[in-house]
Parts: structure tokens; C-alpha cells; sequence
């Protein structure tokens, strides 16, 4: 395998499109280019930083590592769930309902990826189970967020039709089966449109980059598949099994609609 | 004869509320907007927050399913809400067709789109979906609030009938009084929180 190292100067080659995008945002007026220069200077030293962090891992494997790494992800990433909905569930539910799903649904996929496909030894390998885990996490982040927001937002809409189905004597399960079908969709929606593009109208970045580094395509596809279905499986589960405990959470044990449970909706 | 008893029915700024309505009467309750009305309704039928406890005969609604008391005990809002596109999809069993008549469907109204329906046709089609599930009680919010005389009259009668043979227990929230000399056998005010009653012994119809 050839892998061209990059150099300082190749990325800073790089790095002149993005300047030349701040300076044409100073010219047009669009007031963006401060965000761009942060965001870009934000995302450098991160990735520098996750790399040492990565190196250090590689170079002594220990269960305990991977797991406080993995952990550390899982919170980040709910936390990031919480901050993206318009209207979030109050105290801790706003946090955990996000969060619990990602860890059974992300940690599953991954654990029997890494056990019953790749089969590395050790089963936690960090190369294999932090790069793995961030994939679907990012994803499942994506689709679990997308939901929670769907499912929040509709119940809140549509809050007298809810209450006309339960006054009717329904069961909470029934009286909000629509919203929470819709909601689950919408959180799929963006794993299976990125499948069927997949190949043809982008090459995904996994692969890319697999195949930028020197692997040959052949196995970078295959690969790319894998990661694939391990991110369809568990955004599905994730989005499933979020939207799923929050609309239990909208209904309390009387199966009254509380949507006092929700915090006021944010811009 | 199923009758609806309230205990020291509290919610929001509404009660303590003590209230027996007979299997087979009908009270009426007015008051200012804003007084709590459609509160205590909502609490009667387990929909908010309270305290306190409301009885179908002998039966606590705090000890039966949140779905069968409001099957039981059933919640008419003043402004109907659907979720399918058809009429018919929102019934379970099919609907009475002498009940249609009497409000002024044809047969064909179970093959409506809602989207065609008038706010007063949907009123109306709200009612009988709620009597289709055959109710011990009914608490009616304003029921014919958007009806026009003819088809006021209808429902007035249409529930006068249901009453009778179903010995219902009805609490009926409205605003006219001409509905309430017509409908009630008592009627209350409720006002700071509190039920009044007025001038008692109305003729049973």
C-alpha cells in the first residue's frame, strides 16, 4: 500500500481556497467570513487533536481506553441531539432520551460488526472500533435528531387532534401512531436517499478516502458496503427506538397529553 | 342509570366542584369565558391534571383505564377535530342511519371528504361520532356552537332522544339561555371557581 504523505505545504495550498472564500464573503458582503475562518481554524485543531489522541490509543490498547474514548463520543453526541431540537423535553429527559438510544443502538451495531464481521483481534481494536463507532454514531446523531424534532414539534401541532382521539377513547399508542410513523420516516429518510446515490452520484467519503490512501478500490467498496449497512441498521434502530420512548414521555400514567413536558420552542 | 358524580374536583383555578348529575338528566353550566368551563370538562373527562375524583355510579374514574372512562364518560369539544380524510375512516362501527337522518346527513355523508364538510357539518358529524360509541355520560362543550337554528334544534333533539333511552348522564356547557330553558333540568353558574346553581325546578321534558 502507497500512501502519499501530505505535507504542511500541501494542505496550506488547501487552505488559500478557503482565505479566497473569506475575502470573496468580505467583497459580497455575506458576513459569513468570520465563521468560516473560526470554523476552519475549529476543525483543524480538532482533527490534529483527535489524531494525537488517536496515535496514543493505537499505541496502547487497553479495553478501558476505548471505552472512556467511546464514551466521551456517545456524550458529545447526545448533547448534540439535545441542542439541535426546537422544543426538547425538560431536565434530564431531554438529554437521555437521545443519548440511551445512540448507546443501544450505535454500541450494538458496532460490538457485533467488530465481533461477528471483521473479527479483530482484540475485539476492541482501537483502529477499527473508534473509526466504526463514529461513523454510525454520526449518523444515528443524525437520524435520532431529525425524529425527536419531527415527533416534538407535530405533537405540539397537532394537539387538539391528539386529544380528540384519546377523548375518544383511544390509546395514547394509537392517538399519536401518526405523528410517531412520520417522525421514524423522517429520520430515514437521509440514510436511504445517501444508499441509492451511493456510487453514482457520490463516491461516499469512507471510501474516498480509503482509496486516496492507497487501498485498492475493490476493497474500499467492500468496506464501504459494510459501513453502509451498519449505518442504515443502526440510525433505524436509533430512530426507531428514540422516537418510541419520547412519545411514551409526551403521555403520562392517565395517558394525558403533557406537553408541559417539552420546554418552549427556540429559534 | 348510569349517573355522574364529581368529589372535590379540583384543576387550575377551577373547584373544589361538588356535582351529581342523574342517569337520565341533563345540566346545564354557563359562566364568563375564561371561567373555567371547558377546564372542568376536560378534567371530568381525564384529560388534564386534578385532583380530587370523579364517579360513574360506583366505578373511581382513578381505578379504570384512562380509555374506558373516556369511552364512558365522553368529551364533545366545541370545535371538531379529524385526522383521516374520509368520514367514514373515523368511525368503528358503522353509523346509524336514523341518526344521520335526524341530523340532516344523507346515507352517502359516511363517503364524505372532511375537506368538503362545513365547521358546522363536521360539528355535527363529531357528535355522532362520539354517540356512536354508545357513552354512559356525555360532557358537551358548547355542541352547537356553530350551528344555525334548524340544524341546532336537530342536535337539541338528537340528544334529547340519546338521554332518554340511553339514560345518560349529560353536562352541557353552552351559552344560550334559550338552549338551557329548553335542554336543562338544572342549571349552574360557575363563577370564581365555584358552581352556583339557579332557580330550580325547571319542567322535565
Amino acid at each position: 500500500m502507497q500512501v502519499i504523505t501530505l505535507s504542511p505545504l500541501d494542505l496550506g495550498i488547501a487552505a488559500v481556497l478557503i482565505l479566497a472564500l473569506a475575502g470573496l464573503s468580505l467583497r459580497l458582503r455575506l458576513g459569513v467570513e468570520r465563521q468560516l475562518l473560526t470554523s476552519a481554524a475549529r476543525s483543524t485543531i480538532q482533527l490534529f487533536l483527535i489524531g494525537l489522541v488517536l496515535k496514543v490509543l493505537f499505541d496502547n490498547v487497553h479495553l478501558l481506553w476505548v471505552a472512556l474514548m467511546a464514551g466521551v463520543m456517545i456524550v458529545v453526541a447526545g448533547r448534540e441531539v439535545m441542542v439541535r431540537q426546537k422544543r426538547r423535553f425538560i431536565g434530564w429527559w431531554g438529554f437521555g432520551v437521545g443519548t440511551l438510544s445512540m448507546f443501544v443502538s450505535s454500541f450494538t451495531v458496532t460490538v457485533m460488526a467488530l465481533v461477528l464481521v471483521i473479527g479483530t483481534q482484540p475485539w476492541y481494536a482501537p483502529q477499527y472500533a473508534i473509526p466504526l463507532l463514529g461513523m454510525i454514531l454520526g449518523n444515528t446523531m443524525n437520524g435520532i435528531s431529525l425524529g425527536l424534532d419531527r415527533l416534538t414539534q407535530d405533537a405540539a401541532q397537532k394537539r387538539p387532534i391528539i386529544e380528540s382521539r384519546l377523548a375518544l377513547g383511544q390509546s395514547w399508542q394509537r392517538a399519536i401512531s401518526d405523528s410517531r410513523r412520520e417522525a421514524i420516516r423522517v429520520g430515514l429518510i437521509p440514510i436511504i436517499n445517501a444508499m441509492s446515490a451511493a456510487g453514482i452520484v457520490s463516491l461516499p467519503g469512507m471510501m474516498t478516502g480509503q482509496i486516496l490512501a492507497g487501498t485498492p478500490p475493490v476493497e474500499a467498496v467492500k468496506y464501504q458496503i459494510l459501513v453502509m449497512f451498519l449505518i442504515a441498521g443502526g440510525t433505524g434502530f436509533g430512530t426507531v427506538v428514540a422516537v418510541s420512548f419520547a412519545a411514551r414521555r409526551l403521555f403520562d400514567e392517565r395517558q394525558r397529553l403533557r406537553l408541559d413536558r417539552l420546554s418552549r420552542p427556540r429559534n | 342509570m348510569p349517573s355522574l358524580r364529581l368529589q372535590q374536583l379540583r384543576t387550575r383555578h377551577v373547584g373544589p366542584i361538588e356535582l351529581n348529575v342523574d342517569g337520565g338528566e341533563c345540566v346545564c353550566i354557563h359562566g364568563a369565558s375564561g371561567s373555567g368551563k371547558t377546564l372542568l370538562l376536560r378534567a371530568i373527562a381525564d384529560l388534564d391534571e386534578h385532583t380530587g375524583e370523579a364517579y360513574l355510579d360506583a366505578q373511581r374514574c382513578s381505578l379504570l383505564s384512562a380509555p374506558d372512562w373516556r369511552r364512558s364518560v365522553a368529551l364533545v369539544v366545541a370545535e371538531s377535530h379529524w385526522w383521516g380524510e374520509c368520514v367514514g375512516e373515523h368511525f368503528e362501527t358503522a353509523i346509524n342511519t336514523g341518526w344521520l337522518k335526524q341530523l340532516g346527513f344523507p346515507e352517502e355523508a359516511v363517503d364524505w371528504q372532511l375537506s368538503r364538510c362545513s365547521t358546522g357539518e363536521r360539528q355535527r358529524l363529531a357528535l355522532l361520532r362520539t354517540l356512536m360509541r354508545n357513552p354512559a355520560a356525555l360532557l358537551l362543550d358548547e355542541p352547537t356552537g356553530n350551528l344555525d337554528q334548524d340544524s341546532t334544534l336537530r342536535v337539541e333533539e338528537l340528544l334529547a332522544d340519546y338521554r332518554r333511552q340511553r339514560q345518560s348522564a349529560v353536562l352541557w356547557v353552552s351559552h344560550d339561555s334559550g338552549q338551557m330553558e329548553r335542554v336543562a333540568q338544572r342549571r349552574f353558574i360557575l363563577c370564581d371557581g365555584g358552581l352556583v346553581e339557579e332557580e330550580r325546578g325547571l319542567p322535565c321534558r
